[in-house]
Order: C-alpha cells, then structure tokens, then sequence
C-alpha cells in the first residue's frame, strides 16, 4: 500500500462519538467489554460520571474495581446496591455498585423460595461452590443483576462494565452455559430420584445412566453426588427457567436501546480480543457503538521521524557534541517507534472492520485515583 | 543432573502469572527457555484454553498433547502442552478407572461441561493435576522426564485459589478421589519443588496486585518466587535532568541549539518549535521515571527478587523472546 492510500485510508476510519451515545435517551444500557487490564471499568466509570454531568441518570455497574478506582467513585464495600457518587456536577446524577455475585444469587434464591427452601439451597456445599465459583457465575450474575437494574426503572442509562474473564466472550457464552447446565438432561436424571419418591433411581432408569451414575460416584464420591441431587431438586422447585432467563438477558442485550463499546490497548492480544468480539458482536446480532482504545502513546513532537532522530543522535554521538540533545532524540525515537508498533497493532482491527468507530485514548502516567481523574478520562474519550 | 547457579535451583514447578496485559505468557514462554539453555528439557504448560503459547511462538494451535516447539540456545528443547480440562478429565477417568466409556456418555450428558466449566474446582484440580503429573513423571531409569515445568497460569487475582486445590475442593469432596487427587496435586505445589512468579509493569494497579497476590499465597501456604518486570524502558537521561525536567523547567534553548548542531532545522523558528515539543516529551517521561521509581520501591518491599525485562520496540517475535530468555539468564532467574 502507498503511503498515499494508507492516509486516505485513515481519514475514511468512522469516529466514534460516545456523548452522542450517552445524551441520545434511546441509549438505556452500554456495555464496556474487551480483554483484562485494558482499562475496561475505568472507561465503565468515566463514561457513566461524564453521562451523570450531561444530565442522565446513570448507575455504573463494576464487576471487579480496583481498589482506588472504586474509592474514586466512594465505593469502599462491595455491598451490592447502587450507592450515590457524591461530588457530580450538574443536574444528573450517579450511582454505582460493586456486584456480590454470591449476595446477587442468594437474593435470587430468596426472592424465589420459601424460608425452608431457600435454607436447604443456601447451606448446601454445591451451592455454596456455584455461587462463589469465578467461572460463570460471575457473568451469569453480571447479566442477572443488569436485568434487575433495567426492571427496576431507576435509572434511564445503565453502564455495565463485564467480568475480567480469561477471555472477553466468556461474557456472552456464560450465562448460556450455566442456564444449560442447570436446565439440562444431566439435572433431570440427577433429579429422578427425588421425583420417583425417594427409591433407588437406578432401577428407574436407564443403563446410560446407570453408566454415568456409576462414574460420578467413582469421580466424586457418593457424597458429593447426594449433595448435586439435594441442590438440584430444591433449585428446580424454585424456578426451572434459568435457560428463559438466560434468554431473557440475550433479548435485552440485542435491544436497541443497548450500545457496546468494545475496549482494548493497542497491543496484539488485545487487539486480537476486540476483533473476535466484534464479530462475535455482530454473530449475535447485539448492537456494536464502537471500539475505545486505551493507552495511545502519542509524541508530541511527532514531525520528527524515529529515523531522522536516530541518524541525528548517531552524529551528535559520533561527534562528541550535544550529549543532551542525542539523548533526547533517542528518547523520541524509542517514543516514535512504540507509537508506531501501536498504530500497526491498530492497523490490523481497522482493515478487518473498517466500518466500526473509533476513538482513543492517549496512555495516562498515574492511576485514575478520584473523580477529577475520571473526569478527566470521560473528556479524553469523548475528545477525537 | 548438575544444579545451576541461579536463584531457583531445585525448583522444578515454575507458575508464572500476572494482571492482565502485563506480558505473563511472554514472560513464561521466555522463562522457558532459558532454563531449557545448556541441553535441558523444560515443558511448557497453558491452562485456559488461550493458545497463547501457539500465538507467542507463532505456531498453528497446540493439540492437547506435549510437543517439541522451540530449540533453546545451546542446544535444550522446549516442549508445550495446552491443557484442556475435558481431555484432562477423561484421561483422568481412563487412567485411574480404565473409564473411556463412561467418559464418553459423560461428555453427553454435560458432566464433562458441568465439571469442568461450571465448577470451577473440579476444574482446577484437573489442570493443576496434569502439570504436577507432568513434573512428577520419570522415566525407566527413574530420572524425570522434565528438568522443569514451567506454567502460564490464571491472572494473579486467581492464582492462589486456582493453586490452593485442597482448599477448592474442602467444600465440596470431603473425601474421596478427587479429594486424593487435590491432596497429590498440594503436595507438588507447596513444596520448595515449585516457586510462583509475578509478572507485573512498573504500574501502580499491577504492582499492587502482584503486592496483593504474594500476600494471599503466603496466607495459603504456597511458595513466592520471583517478582518479573516487564516492558521496562531504559532511561537514557541522566538524574539531574530528569530532576529539572520533572518540574517543567527543562531548557528548551540548549535543546534547540543542538538539534541545529545536528542539521534538523532549517530555520530558527522551526528548532525552537521542535524543542519545545520533545521538552514536553522530556517532562512526560521524567514524571514516569519518577512514578517508575516508587513503583520499584513498592515492590522491594516484598522481599521477593526483582528481574527487569526490556520493552521490546517492535513488539514481541520470535527473536524478541530469546532476547528476552538471554536477559533472564544473565540476571540469574534461570
């Protein structure tokens, strides 16, 4: 490609304009999604006090914050209801909350069950794993707890931030995998018993699960068999629908009143992240804003080609002179180069999806530690 | 085998993990080999299904099944196994019960998923199972078939439940094969066989993480290896610079009278403006130093040795992780 094409290519690459996505009312729900350590909540919370001093009514729900990032916003426990941020100008405002997936399932469990019930679920050991387990449960809580905000009305624009999961499409094949599961074949035999009145159900059944009983018992003790059967049947007494409710998520997500934002770094794997995402995005037919990247080294003093500094460092060097100045200029060089590898990294998302806005965000030094901080981020992103 | 001077002598079981975006399976696949350097054999191990070893070396997908991926200066191999949790659950099941069959009807019957996805113990138990098989294992002569093991394992907020799989699975088998098999398992992780090492970058998140992350494994009972910095960039200026620059009084003048030196301006105007640029450059990359240098200071606090990783310009190739591999040598790591 010429360098002529390559420019013209650039300037033909939408931009993405996020205040026109949170001022449009129609806009009720983002979702910041991408790979772990790109900057996902941080950009979840910029945008929803940004959302907040336009005058929405914004909640930001956070997976799993940082510790100062959360005290920026004066979250200080994980409480699991949406506390007000004080400090926001403006006639909107701002709440945000940590999700408890355990509290969040054990709600779940009560809203659904009866006292007795709903003991005889929260003191079981299989339960107690599920709930507090990190696979699944958290995006299968995330979603849940999504829904709930949305039903509640409270609020007209819910940012959502997702689980740091090993990888960002775990979000969306989570909560599917755990509403399969637990509305499967295997919880229906594991079920059988209890409905055959308590008698042996291996008579009852056939021998594939004769098969299979056989192997849980080997694989995992008799005991823990007895304890998945307990915590079947009382689950399914309370609400055997987890799969419609999965669904029910699904259909939410592919509303148009919901906008994800696709978050990455301009780094091969994160670059690699948001490219399946995107896809996958459009697979599922949910409706894709856009692509944040985060962390762009950018120079200042970028009129200067890596090349031309290098070769001027080398005979300042090779001269004896401006010991300053050559130190400097390699500096820059280095700084050039890393923007340069970024731009490329950058390259490859754009020319398979040179359709999807972008905007960036220049690499900050420090950690965003207050609302200030945050601020400060919600005008970068919203400055292209 | 004759034992290295290095800082893990006698450790054969290598963890290696970090936050997310710090480098953690570039940091391994380097770590693994340089250890492999000088005619050893070192395994490398993947857990979570990323194919991260496959995209580091720039390999098709690795299968479930250990292969010779890389040659390590001075003549060592380095194998790779990217371990699935249901493969590794029904070679569980056929090694210990000669169960294939059932293992089958399992998998149809979303057991095998259950297992293995959903509780997230199980799960554990099974990769972590693998890798200390794999550090266990001899051969006829009763030599080990690995000099070491080295593994890429869950981001550091994971890492001490995904190591401490007694604990996992206290809950759920009391007794019983898995909870054999957790007990085996612990017995090759919390020995001094096995050190788990952090990858962070001279950050303030990450650094507190990896600070987090020690705490909670010696809170377990598992043992703290090194700390390894990664995408460290080299200050070129010296102290005193720095020190003027930091407080925005770097000057600009003396700048532009050298890149005039250096023939990079034409006109006067045109120096002074690229000066002022690259001294806000300059004031930018002072800040970080300065930043990077409290950073540092939090992590010696750990007590845990530090090795410093070169950022590497053109991102990371082929050629980049045996640089890499050559800087954990020299610094002693392996």
């Amino acid at each position: 490609m010429s360098e002529r094409e390559r420019s013209a290519r650039h300037r033909t690459v939408p931009v993405l304009d996020l205040d026109a996505i949170i001022d449009d009312p129609g806009t009720r729900i983002v979702v910041c999604c991408g790979s772990g350590g790109v900057g996902k909540t941080t950009t979840a919370a910029a945008l929803g006090l940004r959302a907040a001093e336009r005058g929405r009514s914004a909640v930001v729900l956070t997976v799993d914050p940082a510790r100062r990032l959360a005290q920026s916003m004066g979250l200080t426990e994980l409480d699991n209801t949406p506390r007000p941020v004080a400090g926001v100008k403006g006639e909107g405002r701002l709440h945000a909350m940590m999700l408890d997936m355990k509290r969040t399932f054990d709600e779940i469990i009560e809203a659904h069950a009866d006292p007795e019930r709903a003991r005889q679920i929260l003191t079981n050991p299989f339960y107690q794993s599920l709930s507090s387990s990190f696979s699944g449960t958290q995006e299968y809580m995330a979603m849940e707890k999504l829904g709930q905000l949305r039903r509640s009305g409270d609020w007209d624009l819910i940012i959502v931030d997702t689980p740091p999961s090993r990888s960002a499409l775990d979000f969306l094949d989570a909560p599917e995998r755990l509403g399969r599961f637990l509305d499967g074949r295997l919880i229906r035999l594991l079920m059988a018993p209890a409905k055959a009145g308590g008698r042996s159900a291996f008579k009852l059944l056939n021998a594939g699960f004769g098969i299979v009983a056989g192997a849980l018992t080997k694989l995992l003790g008799a005991q823990v068999l007895k304890d998945l059967q307990t915590f079947v049947s009382a689950l399914d007494a309370v609400f055997g629908g987890f799969r419609a409710r999965a669904e029910q998520t699904y259909k939410l997500l592919q509303a148009p009143g919901t906008a994800f934002v696709v978050v990455a770094a301009p780094e091969r794997d994160a670059m690699r992240e948001a490219s399946y995402f995107v896809e996958r995005l459009a697979e599922e037919r949910m409706p894709l804003a856009g692509l944040v990247v985060n962390r762009v080294h950018r120079a200042p003093a970028a009129v200067l080609s890596a090349a031309r500094s290098t070769a001027a460092a080398e005979d300042l060097e090779a001269r004896g002179e401006h010991e300053l100045t050559s130190a400097v200029l390699r500096l820059h060089a280095g700084r050039m180069q890393l923007a340069a590898r970024e731009h490329r990294e950058q390259e490859h998302f754009v020319s398979a999806h040179p359709t999807v806005p972008v905007a960036q965000v220049p690499a900050m030094s420090e950690d965003v530690h207050d609302l200030e901080g945050l601020r400060r981020v919600g005008e970068l992103l919203a400055a292209q | 085998m004759r034992a290295r001077d290095t800082d893990w002598d006698g450790v054969r079981l290598h963890v290696v993990t970090g936050k997310g975006g710090t480098g953690k399976t570039t940091v391994a696949a380097a770590l693994a080999l340089a250890l492999a350097s000088g005619g050893r054999k070192v395994l490398l191990v993947e857990v979570e299904g990323r194919q991260g070893i496959a995209q580091v070396f720039d390999l098709p997908p690795l299968p479930y099944e250990e292969r010779k991926i890389a040659i390590a200066p001075g003549g060592g191999d380095v194998y790779a196994l990217a371990i699935d949790p249901e493969e590794a659950m029904l070679e569980y099941l056929e090694m210990f019960y000669g169960m294939r069959r059932a293992g089958k009807a399992l998998t149809k019957m979303g057991v095998v998923d259950f297992a293995t996805t959903i509780a997230p113990g199980f799960r554990d138990v099974l990769v972590t199972g693998k890798t200390s098989e794999a550090v266990r294992r001899k051969d006829k002569t009763g030599r080990r078939i690995y000099d070491a093991v080295v593994l890429d394992a869950p981001p550091t907020g994971r890492v001490a439940r995904f190591l401490n799989v007694t604990n996992e699975v206290a809950g759920l088998a009391r007794v019983g094969p898995i909870k054999n098999h957790a007990d085996l398992v612990n017995g090759v992780v919390a020995s001094p066989e096995t050190a788990v090492h952090f990858v962070t970058l001279l950050e303030e998140m990450p650094v507190q993480e990896t600070l987090d992350g020690i705490g909670e494994l010696r809170e377990a009972g598992l043992p703290p290896g090194g700390i390894f910095t990664n995408m460290v960039r080299e200050s070129l200026l010296p102290a005193s610079v720095l020190d003027v620059a930091a407080k925005g009084r770097f000057d600009a003048a003396e700048l532009a009278l050298g890149l005039k030196a250096a023939g990079l301006a034409e006109g006067g105007a045109d120096a002074t403006a690229v000066a002022e640029a690259l001294a806000e450059e300059i004031a930018e990359h002072a800040h970080r130093t300065r930043l990077e240098r409290r950073e540092r200071r939090s992590l010696d606090t750990s007590g845990r040795p530090r090795y410093e990783l070169p950022l590497l310009a053109d991102g990371v190739d082929l050629a980049g992780l045996y640089e890499l591999a050559e800087s954990i040598h020299a610094q002693g790591a392996a």
